[in-house]
């Protein structure tokens, strides 16, 4: 059962002596602990251990971690430790390994009770959502603050954002919106070919892109793209304790590197919207055209008479809604972060979570709301 | 009462806690003008959170921080806001923002709260980056210089106000020992020539002997300021075992 590196000799009474032979280091095939000190169950008689290192080769670590843990086994069982012919070195180690695990023992670990843990959680789910309303609370002053002109932030890096969240964002966006709209071509065409009337895939492209796709593809695209960067930024600002430098000279955070993040924003995203939309109608348009064998000016004429301006509003609601709710939720997150490289991490991906689960949901509201109002 | 001596900073009866967890309590002492005070004691023991209600970022649970009399977290937002303007702060890593070079770093605070035309500005940001040996860096980024040149950038900008009270929080972590006694010199040169009040949170001992004139000592174990003085005072005086064995390294264990 033991290798050649454990002998077992239970020939003085009431003491098991183990004697430990060649190398034991971290490289070698090594016995474990756990099974000399399961063998101790069956010999109740013992009252001492002791280890003989006298015919031990070299050693690392692994000794160490191997007589500490039948230290601490002999200890639970009220067996009295020892070990013999050992270098000074092992003995340093094992005393300080035990010291340590002394001090921790001092530290009490507390079950907490099933109910307890429930009522935590609920009374954290009413602390986030108290932070969260204070933080839109003051996004809502630094709005107005921006409004009467009082707020301060810097034009060069409100317009640095402009970029990051709009140009920086159209190669994307472009790939995205054509392959949308070919797939929205291809599915209407399976269905309206039963029917030989291939010709309405303009209307569901061009309605489809324009009135939610086209704002909701844009959507989650800048969620995981822009928010995440805010989220990211704003947190390893607030560990670099660059946001506790801007409060200690009295510049509110919200207003210098929040407000210019949500308004390039809410400013782009439209924007960026309306590029997908026609990015879309276009790819419907080549495979409608090109593979499927409608006419182009039949095809045109059906998505301009199909989509209404109605339709086009409509997806703009939805695209500033999203914009509003991408920047939020990923400054909220940023500003909210802990000091450590995890929580970076977390914060990044919690809005980008956030962002899109609040998107579906408001995409949700938005066309509930429109079929209640007939539009 | 000589201005020179009178008290700048006063604590008093000051608790600092995390909601229920009390980090330190019965906290009192005083700063006096000119002074450089160094908060010592092992890590974790406070001092950081300390130093945040000193600059307006944590509320103490109960106590009184006051500059020249007027209790700051007692007053209104408009108040703390004018009294933090008095203030420098130098933190650990410097806390540059990264998207501005140097220059704009130092300019911000002048640009908000002076009078000065840009021509000006840029002329004061030029002094203050040769006063912290920065000449010609005020068009790089922070990410472009190393760890120690942060820090000195970190200071020119905590001092562009000329502010009458520097904190500095750890000012010597991580940084070589020739760094760290050029930055513990111009600590002394601030006090000495542009007259500021400093205080300094910090555990490295050669900083604390080479610029502390008053101390406080905060001891992790009883929640509590245990020991005030002199540093050179406290190490050759102090009967607490706690005070002689932090700033001997353990080497002497004290009387008591």
């Amino acid at each position: 059962m033991f290798s050649e590196k454990v002998v077992l000799d239970y020939s003085t009474p009431k003491t098991l002596c183990i004697k430990l032979n060649g190398d034991w280091l971290i490289t070698e095939n090594l016995p474990e602990a756990g099974e000399i000190l399961a063998q101790l169950n069956d010999h109740k008689e013992i009252s001492q251990l002791t280890c003989d290192l006298s015919k031990m080769g070299e050693w690392n670590s692994v000794l160490i971690a191997f007589l500490l843990h039948l230290a601490k086994g002999c200890k639970r069982r009220n067996i009295q430790f020892s070990h013999q012919g050992s270098a000074q070195g092992i003995n340093k180690l094992l005393n300080l390994a035990l010291k340590i695990d002394d001090r921790v023992a001092l530290v009490k670990v507390e079950r907490i009770p099933f109910l307890e843990k429930v009522a935590d959680g609920v009374l954290h789910c009413v602390e986030s959502m108290r932070s969260l309303f204070s933080f839109l609370g003051e996004v809502a002053l630094a709005f107005y603050h921006l409004i009467t002109g009082k707020v301060y932030f810097r034009r060069d890096d409100f317009f640095g954002i402009v970029q990051r969240c709009g140009a920086d964002a159209l190669m994307l966006i472009s790939l995205i919106s054509v392959l949308t709209g070919v797939i929205l071509a291809f599915i209407g065409a399976m269905q309206l070919k039963l029917f030989g009337a291939q010709i309405y895939i303009a209307d569901i492209v061009g309605i489809g892109m324009v009135r939610v796709m086209g704002a909701m593809m844009t959507g989650i695209l800048m969620a995981g793209r822009t928010g995440a960067s805010f989220a990211a930024e704003l947190g390893l600002m607030q560990t670099n304790e660059e946001i506790d430098a801007l409060k200690t000279l009295g510049i509110s955070p919200v207003e210098f590197l929040v407000t210019p993040r949500i308004l390039a924003l809410v400013i782009m995203i439209p924007l960026l919207t309306l590029y997908a939309d026609t990015m879309g109608i276009l790819g419907g348009f080549a495979i409608s055209t090109g593979l499927l064998g409608l006419n182009p000016v039949e095809y045109w004429h059906h998505t301009q008479s199909a989509v209404k301006l109605s339709n086009l509003w409509i997806g703009l609601v939805h695209s500033f809604v999203f914009g509003l709710i991408i920047a939020i939720a990923g400054c909220y997150r940023g500003i909210k972060c802990a000091r450590s490289a995890s929580a970076v991490g977390e914060a990044t991906t919690s809005a980008v979570v956030t962002a899109i689960t609040s998107i579906v949901v408001a995409t949700a509201v938005i066309t509930f709301v429109c079929q209640i109002l007939g539009v | 009462m000589d201005s020179a001596l009178k008290p700048i900073i006063e604590v008093q009866d000051l608790d600092l806690s995390y909601d229920d967890y009390v980090v330190m309590h019965g906290i009192n002492f005083s700063v006096n003008k000119g002074d450089i005070l160094v908060v010592m004691g092992a890590s974790g023991c406070g001092k950081s959170t300390l130093l945040k209600s000193f600059i307006g970022l944590k509320e103490p649970a109960k106590g009184k921080i006051s500059y020249d009399g007027v209790s700051f977290w007692d007053s209104d937002e408009a108040t703390q806001q004018s009294m933090m303007r008095r203030f420098g702060v130098l933190y650990q890593g410097g806390a540059l923002w990264s998207s501005f070079t140097l220059g704009e770093n130092v300019a911000l605070p002048l640009q908000l709260y002076s009078k000065l035309s840009a021509e000006q500005i840029e002329e004061v940001v030029e002094l203050k980056l040769a006063l912290v040996g920065l000449s010609g860096y005020a068009d790089s980024y922070p990410a472009q210089i190393s760890g120690g040149m942060r820090k000195r950038a970190g200071l020119a900008r905590a001092i562009a106000l000329d502010p009458d009270i520097i904190f500095f929080d750890e000012p010597s972590a991580g940084l070589d020992p020739v760094n760290s006694r050029m930055l513990d010199d111009l600590i002394l040169q601030l006090r000495d020539d542009l007259g500021a009040t400093i205080v300094i949170v910090t555990h490295e001992l050669a900083s604390i002997f080479a610029v502390g004139n008053s101390s406080v000592f905060l001891d992790t174990e009883s929640k509590s300021m245990i020991s005030v003085g002199n540093p050179k005072d406290l190490l050759a005086n102090s009967k607490d075992s706690r005070v002689i064995k932090f700033l001997t390294r353990g080497e002497r264990q004290g009387a008591t």
